[in-house]
């Protein structure tokens, strides 16, 4: 088969995983070796459909031996198959790295023959490119659930970021989606990944940076499939927060369900809209979780279960305060600014720094990146709320419906339809 | 000395040093530049025109000043300032130093004052388009030298210097800037930033070619046709990048509505 069919088609294979970045890892390029990587990762380009494309990223082989219901290369789905050579990999990895078409690799694979020679196949790939190539791009692989953790120290070793697939938010949606995979098969390497990084960490600080060894420096990260089975984005969120705290995961992905089967299992493809709106609203929340401060418990509770499809879950967290609100903004600590709808990290960092060397007004808040027309309705600037602002509560919330709009515009029309029964929390 | 500063027009060279020769012109002589004509810029102005001299060590003490006598933060933003393309940047860098000289090295925490801000505002554009042409800029292969073409707002190649010559020490390659008229070369651990006019690269050999039809082909086949989001691609990456970079420019002239993927949702099966 051509080189061209070959990618097509394990590109292809390998679209549907959401996580591309290449952040994490702060590696200087060395005097000989090609390559180096930067902190906050780098976009090379942005497909059609608007996302960010940072990593070659497909798969080595997509001869599956699962079935597993919500993939597209399932045993039992009628696709061509093929699988790369470590050698042709290798080859056309760094000759899209030389033209600054890429930041590096993302390696994963369908489970060929067994999780331990799917390993070996992409450990041989990836030393290819680290060792003969000297290559120092960036490198992300995903650990096969199953395999020997002997192998998954060594395709560590060799990579910067890994991840394993949590695949669907419960354990009860993976038996009877997923039946080849178990939950534990799949924490089993996460946990290792945790460790061997946290260990490879500290013994970077005791020994010459040449000798340690470096197991998955950039840490590891997941996704889940969302609105292919019927957990709350509750329980989404909760199970989010467990696995940035317990295995302290860089990034948690959420995939809204493409529809990629007929099984009787999942939604009928027919008429079905991936849920884009609702992966939106998850990722603000993921975001508040990770720079913001705020607790999954905060977000969501057991009487609003689902984040509110109007409105951003900051502003709704806010509404739903009134008492915490109005904030001096020149006074508030950092904490209680970064509460405030329209007030970024960034602009919260600018605030303290801006109030040393005199009051703030609104112009000046303006010019600090502060987003008024949100944050208008809860601070006040040396006391005295924004001139002419006489609303009540559910004037304010209208005013920041009529604000959201031109964002929701951007989904598709039968996304809006979730309006009727949502939002009932504020 | 009387607080009555005498407005004028400095023509310089518009060379970095010669603004720094302009700056430091000023406030010897109590002058207030609100303009400054350079050749590349020619202003008709109806303030009295002062040509200033380029002095390359009057220009490093002024530069070693602003270090030491406002702070290390405030000469960056000098420098980097005057890389950026905001109308009148000579004025509103030299605001910016004024003000540094009456509050000192405290002036950078003036985020909210309009002078400080408006320069600021200026580094960050600069700092955030050379962020996306680290990603951006697409190299061709011509029989091992790596060559490739910006046009950006802001004079981007100092910055870009750093990153691009440590990431590819080991190959030879040209960025060449066709706004600015200024090329960054490196080979063999050495660099360069020259003034150039024009350079006419060669037609691409077939080896070239299909390594550019892969790359095409897989950022055809990378996006997902349920999730076609052309207003959002055009907003991660702006149009006016799309002619230099290999998967884009063939979808510059098919238009704007047109693209590689129907509009309506199609089955995600492939």
């Amino acid at each position: 088969m051509e080189l061209m069919d070959k990618l097509e088609i394990l590109t292809d294979a390998a679209k549907y995983d959401a996580a591309c970045t290449s952040s994490g890892l702060d590696r200087k390029a060395r005097a000989g070796r090609m390559g180096s990587t930067m902190p906050a990762g780098c976009c090379h380009t942005f497909s059609a459909d608007g996302r960010c494309v940072t990593l070659l990223k497909v798969l080595l082989s997509n001869c599956c031996v699962y079935d597993c219901q919500y993939c597209v290369n399932r045993r039992s789905n009628d696709v061509r198959r093929t699988s790369f050579t470590p050698e042709e990999l290798a080859e056309l990895t760094v000759q899209f790295y030389r033209r600054n078409y890429i930041e590096g690799l993302f390696l994963s694979s369908a489970v060929i023959r067994n999780p331990d020679y799917t390993t070996e196949l992409m450990i041989r790939a990836l030393s290819l490119l680290r060792n003969t190539y000297g290559f120092g791009g960036y490198i992300h692989a995903k650990a096969i659930p199953g395999a020997d953790p002997r192998l998954t120290w060594q395709l560590g070793l060799l990579a910067d970021r890994m991840s394993v697939n949590i695949e669907l938010p419960s354990s009860k949606s993976l038996g009877l989606l997923a039946p080849d995979k178990k939950r534990e098969a799949i924490l089993q390497p996460m946990a290792q990944i945790r460790d061997g990084s946290m260990e490879s960490r500290k013994e970077l600080r005791k020994l010459p940076a040449r000798q340690a060894l470096r197991f998955a420096p950039a840490g590891q990260s997941t996704q889940m499939i969302i609105g292919a089975t019927p957990e709350d984005d509750r329980h989404i969120l909760n199970l989010t927060q467990n696995l940035y705290r317990k295995y302290r995961l860089k990034r948690v992905f959420y995939s809204a369900y493409m529809p990629v089967s007929h099984s009787s299992l999942l939604p009928a493809p027919e008429g079905f809209r991936p849920p884009l709106l609702r992966e939106h609203r998850l990722y603000q929340a993921d975001w508040l979780l990770r720079y913001y401060h705020f607790d999954a418990a905060e977000l969501l509770d057991e009487d609003a279960p689902n984040l509110d499809p109007r409105l951003d879950p900051k502003c709704c967290w806010a509404l739903r305060h009134p008492d915490f609100f109005p904030v001096e903004v020149n006074q508030a600590d950092y904490e209680t600014l970064l509460r405030v709808p329209g007030v970024g990290v960034t602009s919260a960092k600018r605030i303290i720094t801006a109030r040393r060397t005199c009051a703030l007004d609104e112009t000046g808040l303006k010019r600090l990146g502060v987003v008024l027309k949100r944050a208008q309705y809860f601070i006040t600037c040396g006391g005295r709320m924004s001139d002419g602002l006489r609303v009540r509560p559910d004037g304010v919330l209208r005013h920041l419906l009529a604000q959201e709009q031109p964002t929701l515009a951007a989904y598709e029309p039968e996304q809006l339809s979730l309006f009727d029964n949502g939002g009932a929390a504020i | 000395m009387s607080d009555v500063w005498r407005q004028v027009c400095y023509s310089y060279d518009g060379s970095f040093a010669g603004f720094l020769t302009c700056a430091d012109e000023s406030f010897r002589h109590h002058e207030e530049p609100v303009a400054f004509c350079s050749p590349e810029e020619e202003r008709i102005s109806l303030y009295p025109e002062h040509p200033v001299e380029t002095d390359q060590r009057r220009a490093k003490a002024f530069y070693r000043w602003l270090r030491e006598g406002i702070s290390p933060e405030a000469q960056r933003l000098v420098a980097h300032g005057f890389l950026t393309c905001i109308p009148n940047r000579e004025c509103v860098i030299w605001q910016f130093i004024q003000m540094g000289r009456t509050v000192g090295p405290e002036v950078t925490g003036h985020l909210a004052d309009r002078r400080v801000d408006a320069l600021y505002a200026a580094v960050r554009y600069l700092h955030n388009e050379a962020h996306l042409l680290k990603g951006f800029i697409r190299f061709s292969d011509c029989r091992g030298l790596l060559w490739a073409e910006i046009s950006p707002r802001n004079r981007v190649l100092p910055l870009l210097r750093p990153h691009f010559c440590a990431r590819f020490n080991n190959e030879t390659f040209l960025i060449f800037d066709t706004v600015h008229h200024e090329a960054l070369l490196y080979a063999r651990g050495r660099w360069a930033i020259r003034p150039v006019d024009h350079i006419d690269f060669p037609a691409n050999d077939s080896r070239e070619e299909d390594c550019q039809r892969l790359w095409k082909k897989f950022y055809d086949t990378i996006s997902i046709e349920g999730r076609y989001n052309p207003r959002l691609r055009m907003s991660n990456v702006p149009r006016r990048y799309w002619e230099h970079m290999t998967e884009l420019k063939d979808e510059l002239s098919a238009g704007p509505s047109s693209s590689s993927l129907s509009a309506p949702a199609s089955k995600g099966n492939p």
